[in-house]
């Protein structure tokens, strides 16, 4: 689909104000008249809802609207940053003037003529609230939690909540760019706690993408995590402590890609690569993974939670491979990193909202399939640990240690899935964490759309995803030594 | 000299407007069928500044207004926000909250917190302190903060920079009781993060200040050499084996702890029975000498508050003394579902305090004798649910109370139940930069994941 992704965005966030392109300039003029090399105004208008559901009743909804305008002025590696929550032009002038505090003698900025081009839609620019009544939003949370609570008598708690994010952004930098776009998100997720002869244990399931609400309907994806969530938690109910040490690890496909994202995503981000803070700072063409190691960065699959159309700073998105058959290929970029490392942006420069700097972050990150059936992975480890759903993780860039926990997970003994383990952490060093991959399946996935990353205080919605993979040592944080 | 223009933060609104607002929507949310109401309104401005290598990275200007309503319809309820004061956003968004609790059930335990609960007096606590700090000044100071931890040793190679912040803000809650309540608070903050290295790599650390007056900040040189010692001190970790040992988690840390503990005898987590901690009302959850108090009326205090954010008057008491449970930790509505009382914690704890114990750090490495000292964790491995808990570390190896070397890449795993069972001691090095003032805790075993 090729439209004109400028004119809802601007029809929203600059006709109300009655700001015309000819104030775009001005506000950056504004700017530049300082010595400024360059900078970009960020409008935005965000509308939220989201609704939850406990003890079999949607009890509690909320609805939030944030808007305004961030307004940016970049000097060699320095940055002003100044915003508004009115969109407004003696506003955008203030925080313009404010911005520019930056400025130091010898910068010499010029605003380029507007550049915009039609761009494939990666998703539609609808609504996502109104895609549904009020009344089939609270009949689909109440589905959900039948459809739980009918899976095992053990189910005691049943909580499902239903988000949806219609978020507008238009924005004008003094290098030409002009782009707009609208992005609709929706999450729906479902936690469940079981309980057994006093034990109790949780599982939460969910998915979402930039789609509208009738897409939990389709496939019977909704009524899925539902039964995916008990079956988690039932699960978990069985589950004895995890081995402590480390030892050979299968991962599975989809979500336990947070791995790719821990390990070697953050620490190829351009910031830290232009400071010289990563493990991976200065090592492009070296082998850092297994030759069975392809991993890319991409934001335009279509309808993904992690996709844009464009970036923050207008750049369209791309997919950028990282690590080609083991080699480091290259890092992810915003426009000022890239231009301070003298190499194109990557589509990466996201922020959180106007109210915050944007920065080089990921989209979709994940390794592309290998030649090995599941199956044939799993039989070829004596003992270890076969991890399947994963929490959270983190990873400090500069050591390059990473972890990510593990919320389902079973021991492998002789070739054969056996006793479910409880959750466990695992950590690892993400620099070479890859050259320990000894076989990749064929059965790549990306996750359900539930990720959300956090960097600087700022988070952004992503994805990740890789087909089963085993890695020959890594360790496991059980109790069990 | 750069062309600098004097930015501080901007002033804030009289409070008058905001309670003039505050009683806007409550009259706008009676008009459109509310039986009951509640409103926040807040401003917030900032102003920080990091300086890297010696140079200005980042200045940034924060002002940022907020407004949200919660009404009542009988027992439904509805929630909506918005950043937008002008007379038709406040309708608008009043109308969506009633649209919502058009749709919601009726909940027999919705609704505002009981009167009688309601601060009646409003302290003042001594929060607002605002910092004339001009743009250059906080240049200036965070260069300053960076440039002693780069000079502290020639290993500190790489910075992140130091950076000095000033925030301030005003917030007014009200609801149809007739209540209405606000009060300012500044916070400042000052911190560094930079980067040690050797031929064993590289290794980054920091160290911060935060306080509600910026006297009472640590000067930038000493966060400064804080940082950098902390990164310095990293440099030649190595892993350990995998093993059973006492641990000692540093004051920052210990701090965690107690929020675990905190967020498993939080009513939500409770009436859920979704927390390890559930019907421990009364019994004991740490070992006879740890004493646990809420002082929600500290002046100065960073967790301080007259009153909660349902409006319900803040109180002192003992959270756990003689190592018992003695209150959980309540707004209204988790209180009704429980069939209690609110603690005054609809928004969160006010200032807890662990009372500390004789030992000094020093003491405390003699104590732990050999074992491990945690003094950072990497990742989320925490279970409330079953108080399972496997985290990520790095810290030292400890032998006979002296250092051997510095460790990472290694779990450390229990759970919580039972390491709050086995705290050996708390210290008395209290960390006072949080909600939470914590010394050290040293538990008497735990297991370390690694070669």
């Amino acid at each position: 689909m090729i439209t004109d992704t400028l004119a809802l965005p601007r029809q929203q966030l600059l006709v109300p104000a009655g700001i015309g392109e000819d104030d775009l300039h001005r506000a950056l003029a504004c700017m530049l008249g300082h010595a400024v090399d360059g900078g970009d105004l960020y409008f935005q208008r965000r509308r939220t809802e989201s609704w939850s559901l406990e003890d079999g009743q949607v009890k509690n909804a909320s609805h939030a609207i944030q808007q305004g305008v961030g307004v940016r002025a970049v000097s060699g590696e320095k940055t002003g940053f100044a915003y508004s929550d009115e969109i407004l032009m003696p506003a955008l002038l203030e925080a313009a003037t404010a911005a520019r505090a930056i400025a130091q003698h010898g910068g010499e900025g010029q605003i380029q003529v507007w550049q915009t081009a039609p761009r494939a839609m990666l998703y539609e620019p609808l609504d996502p609230l109104e895609t549904l009544s009020a009344e089939a939003k609270v009949r689909l949370l109440e589905a959900v939690d039948v459809e739980a609570r009918r899976q095992d008598p053990r189910v005691t708690q049943v909580m499902v909540s239903l988000a949806a994010v219609h978020d507008t952004i238009l924005v004008a930098g003094s290098d030409g760019a002009l782009a707009g776009d609208v992005r609709p998100l929706v999450r729906l997720n479902v936690a469940v706690i079981v309980e057994r002869d006093g034990r109790r244990e949780q599982g939460s399931s969910g998915g979402g993408g930039r789609v509208g609400y009738g897409w939990f309907l389709d496939e019977d994806r909704a009524l899925g995590y539902a039964r995916e969530a008990v079956r988690l938690a039932l699960v978990n109910l069985e589950a004895v402590p995890a081995p402590a040490g480390t030892m050979t690890v299968v991962l599975g496909p989809g979500w336990p890609g947070i791995l790719l994202h821990e390990a070697i995503g953050h620490g190829l981000e351009g910031d830290f690569n232009r400071k010289g803070t990563s493990a991976f700072s200065g090592r492009i063409g070296e082998r850092v993974a297994s030759p069975l190691c392809t991993v890319v960065d991409d934001g335009t699959l279509a309808s993904r939670r992690g996709s844009l159309n464009v970036d923050d700073e207008g750049t369209p998105t791309q997919c950028t491979t990282l690590i080609e058959r083991g080699v480091l290929k290259g890092y992810l970029q915003d426009k000022l990193n890239a231009r301070l490392m003298k190499t194109a942006p990557t589509g990466n420069g996201r922020r959180e909202s106007y109210a915050h700097l944007p920065l080089p972050r990921m989209t979709n990150t994940y390794l592309l399939p290998g030649e090995h059936e599941p199956a044939e992975i799993i039989a070829s480890v004596e003992r270890g640990l076969y991890a399947v759903n994963f929490g959270g993780g983190q990873v400090d860039i500069t050591s390059g240690k990473f972890v990510f926990s593990a919320s389902e997970a079973y021991l492998v003994e002789n070739g054969r899935v056996t006793r479910p383990v409880k959750g466990a952490t695992l950590i690892g060093n993400g620099p070479d964490v890859l050259t320990k991959v000894t076989m990749v399946g064929n059965d790549l996935k990306l996750d359900d759309g539930v990720g959300t990353c956090g960097k600087d205080g700022q988070s952004v919605p992503v994805g990740v995803g890789q087909p089963t993979l085993k890695v020959a040592a890594l360790t496991v944080g059980g109790t069990q030594a | 000299m750069p062309e600098i223009t004097i930015y501080p933060t901007a002033p804030l609104p009289a409070r008058e407007q905001l309670e003039i607002l505050v009683a806007n929507i409550l009259a706008e949310a009676r008009v459109r069928g509310a039986t009951a109401a509640e409103a926040a309104v807040s401003f917030s401005s900032a102003l920080s500044v990091t300086v890297r290598l010696g140079e200005v990275e980042t200045l940034e200007h924060h002002r940022q207004r907020g407004l949200g309503v919660t009404v009542y319809i009988g027992q439904s309820r509805g929630s909506a926000s918005t950043a937008d004061w002008r007379p038709e956003a406040i309708r608008d968004t009043v109308q969506s909250a009633c649209a919502i609790a058009r749709h919601t059930a009726t909940d027999p335990c919705a609704g505002l917190a009981d009167p009688d609960r309601l601060a009646r007096e409003i302290p003042d606590l001594d929060l607002y302190h605002p910092w004339p700090l001009s743009v250059e000044d906080g240049i200036e100071m965070a260069r300053e903060c960076e440039a002693a931890a780069l000079a502290l040793d020639p290993r500190i190679r790489n910075s992140e920079g130091g950076s000095v912040a000033t925030h301030a803000g005003l917030m007014v809650y009200g609801n149809s009781y007739g209540f209405c309540g606000g009060y300012p608070t500044t916070r400042h903050s000052l911190s560094c993060s930079v980067i040690a290295q050797d031929e064993s790599g590289m290794q980054r650390n920091h160290w911060y200040a935060v306080a509600r007056h910026h006297n009472d900040l640590e000067t930038p040189v000493a966060v400064g050499q804080k940082a950098a010692e902390r990164a310095l001190r990293r440099l030649g970790s190595r892993r350990l084996g995998t093993r059973q040992v006492p641990v000692l988690f540093s004051p920052e840390l210990a701090r965690g702890l107690i929020g675990h503990f905190v967020a498993a005898i939080r009513g939500g987590a409770l009436y859920r029975k979704a927390s390890f901690l559930l019907d421990r009302l009364g019994t004991p959850v740490f070992p006879a000498f740890v004493t646990i108090r809420e002082r929600p009326h500290l002046p100065k205090g960073l967790a301080s508050a007259p009153f909660d954010s349902e409006g319900v008057a803040t109180v002192d008491r003992d959270i756990v003394s003689d190592g018992v449970l003695r209150g959980y930790v309540l707004d209204s509505y988790s209180a009704r579902r429980l069939g209690m009382r609110t603690t005054g914690n609809a928004g969160g704890t006010h200032n807890l305090i662990v009372e500390p114990g004789p030992l000094a750090h020093d003491e405390l490495m003699r104590q732990l004798h050999t074992g491990l000292w945690v003094t950072e964790l990497l990742g989320h491995g925490v279970n409330l649910v079953t108080g399972d808990y496997s985290r990520g570390a790095s810290g030292f190896w400890v032998e006979s109370g002296e250092i051997q070397f510095p460790v990472h890449e290694i779990t450390i795993a229990g759970n919580l139940n039972e390491m709050f069972e086995g705290i050996v001691t708390v210290g008395n090095d209290v960390d006072a930069r949080g909600g939470i003032r914590c010394g050290s805790l040293l538990v008497e075993r735990m297991t370390v994941a690694g070669e």
